[in-house]
């Protein structure tokens, strides 16, 4: 009975603390504590996402097929890398400083460049999307790699495994948790990625249509498209999620 | 020459000698075991004999082909169960088969029927963390069965298992080798464990480890029947006792 009570308030506690933020928001808007022009109240973001729903629908899914180019190119090139700073020693030695290096670099500084080199397309946005999805993969992957013992790897090569067999039976399905806490960041990032660099130039996507807005002042609009924003990171993640329960049954709470 | 012989091994770490001009056989259907205190070089001594490792000096031979560093040729088995995580049983027993490239299907049919016959019926499609150690241990012997069904090494399979669940594994061992043709090298710091289910004891002691002594176990009747209480068990005990010079 408690244990049940307990799962209940679990469940509610962010219902509950999301529903106070709302309504803290609606007081403050509505009760003119701050100017309407400043902070549109929560109704008129709800007003301005129902009128603008099939232009924001547009956009989205230009920026959610960019998110996803991206990170599928990201996540494929994370693995490789992954998978050969792995197998020989002398690359994880070489790359690895290079790699988080790279990371230091501001997503937002590289994508005036990148725009600069490809142009207006849909390329630059993909390619920033790679650049910062890749790492979260690669990262995830390596420590998971790693945290297979010396000692199943022994008992495989007792049984005659090669260097394959050994990837394919224990490295790979002991990573699959590391694999998929880093994917779930890269997928976060895919989405901001792409509306950053959409900021920068193009002429669709939810990032474009940011800026227009913020040009005309639109904060009904603009409070919105974040909205919208957060809500398909969140639907990506939701996704990744769902590949996670999906690729690993062991970890299945009903099996507990 | 038995199934299984070692001649003249001696490795060495950083210049010493770990083990030194060790000899062994193990011949068809035996159960022998390599006791000795920690220390001694017995892991050592078994990734030699597996083939993970080539030894310094000397050779290992199964049916008197030269078997020195090459694994896959006889199956070991660890203290800790090493049952992966993320396969059923089933496929986790089927594993050493899938590896030597048997087809899937044939694979796990094969394991299914060892599974049932070492009396691990119902367990197939569960996940290695809903069976208790004794039990995870069990099917890792099933595993290193059907990865080879002549010569097998054991290193302290049983030595993380708490005294009762020993003693159940124990009977449960002895009821399964009396059905199979498997002949088991076993790794043990437990003296009674070594009297209970072997054909002969080696001693392994001293550092460099050397083999001092063999013993032949011979009790009364089978093997199930022996008994630790018994006046020939303890004599045994005493004997080796005496030999390893712990008294």
């Amino acid at each position: 009975m408690i244990k049940r009570f307990q799962s209940i308030t679990n469940k509610g506690a962010p219902v509950i603390s999301l529903a106070v933020i709302v309504i803290l928001w609606l007081t403050v808007s509505e009760g003119g504590l701050i100017p309407a022009y400043m902070l549109p109240s929560p109704v008129e973001v709800v007003k301005a996402f129902i009128s603008e729903f099939s232009v924001l629908a547009q956009h989205s899914a230009v920026t959610l097929q960019e998110a996803l180019y991206g990170l599928l190119l990201g996540t494929a090139l994370g693995f490789v890398f992954a998978v050969i700073m792995d197998r020989f020693s002398f690359l994880y030695k070489a790359l690895y400083p290079i790699l988080v290096i790279s990371q230091t670099v501001p997503t937002i500084a590289i994508a005036p460049v990148l725009v600069l080199w490809m142009g207006f397309s849909m390329a630059p946005k993909i390619t920033l999307v790679v650049i910062t999805t890749f790492f979260p993969i690669t990262v995830s992957l390596l420590d998971g790699f790693k945290s297979v013992s010396a000692d199943e790897i022994n008992l495989l090569r007792s049984m005659g495994a090669g260097n394959f067999n050994i990837f394919r039976h224990i490295k790979l399905p002991a990573s699959m948790e590391q694999f998929f806490s880093g994917l779930k960041v890269s997928a976060s990032y895919a989405v901001v990625g792409a509306v950053i660099s959409e900021w920068l130039g193009g002429f669709e996507g939810l990032g474009v249509y940011m800026t227009r807005v913020k040009k005309a002042y639109a904060f009904d609009k603009m409070f919105a498209v974040i909205i919208l924003i957060s809500a398909v990171s969140l639907l990506l993640m939701g996704a990744v999620a769902g590949l996670r329960w999906l690729s690993m049954p062991h970890k299945r709470k009903r099996n507990r | 020459m038995g199934l299984l012989s070692a001649e003249s091994i001696t490795v060495s770490f950083e210049g010493k000698n770990v083990i030194e001009n060790i000899s062994l056989s193990l011949n068809e259907g035996e159960t022998v075991s390599l006791l000795g205190v920690s220390g001694t070089g017995k892991t050592t001594l078994f990734n030699i004999l597996s083939g993970l490792y080539a030894p310094d000096e000397g050779k290992v031979y199964l049916d008197s082909e030269d078997i020195t560093g090459k694994a896959g040729k006889i199956s070991y088995m660890l203290q800790k169960d090493l049952l992966l995580p993320h396969k059923r049983v089933i496929d986790n027993a089927a594993l050493p088969l899938i590896l030597k490239g048997v087809n899937k299907k044939e694979a796990k049919l094969k394991a299914e029927r060892y599974l049932k016959e070492f009396g691990l019926e119902g367990t197939g499609d569960k996940f290695p963390h809903q069976l208790s150690g004794g039990m995870r241990q069990r099917v890792a012997f099933v595993r290193t069965y059907l990865a080879s069904e002549r010569a097998a090494l054991l290193d302290e399979p049983f030595s993380a298992l708490d005294s009762i669940t020993k003693s159940a594994i124990h009977r449960w061992f002895l009821s399964v080798m009396a059905e199979i043709n498997l002949s088991v090298l076993f790794v043990t710091h437990d003296i009674d464990e070594a009297i209970l289910l072997s054909d002969r004891v080696y001693l392994l002691t001293g550092k460099p480890g050397k083999i001092t002594d063999e013993i032949v176990i011979r009790l009364p009747g089978e093997k199930c029947d022996r008994s630790p209480m018994s006046s020939e068990f303890i004599a045994y005990k005493e004997e080796i006792i005496k030999k390893i010079g712990i008294l």
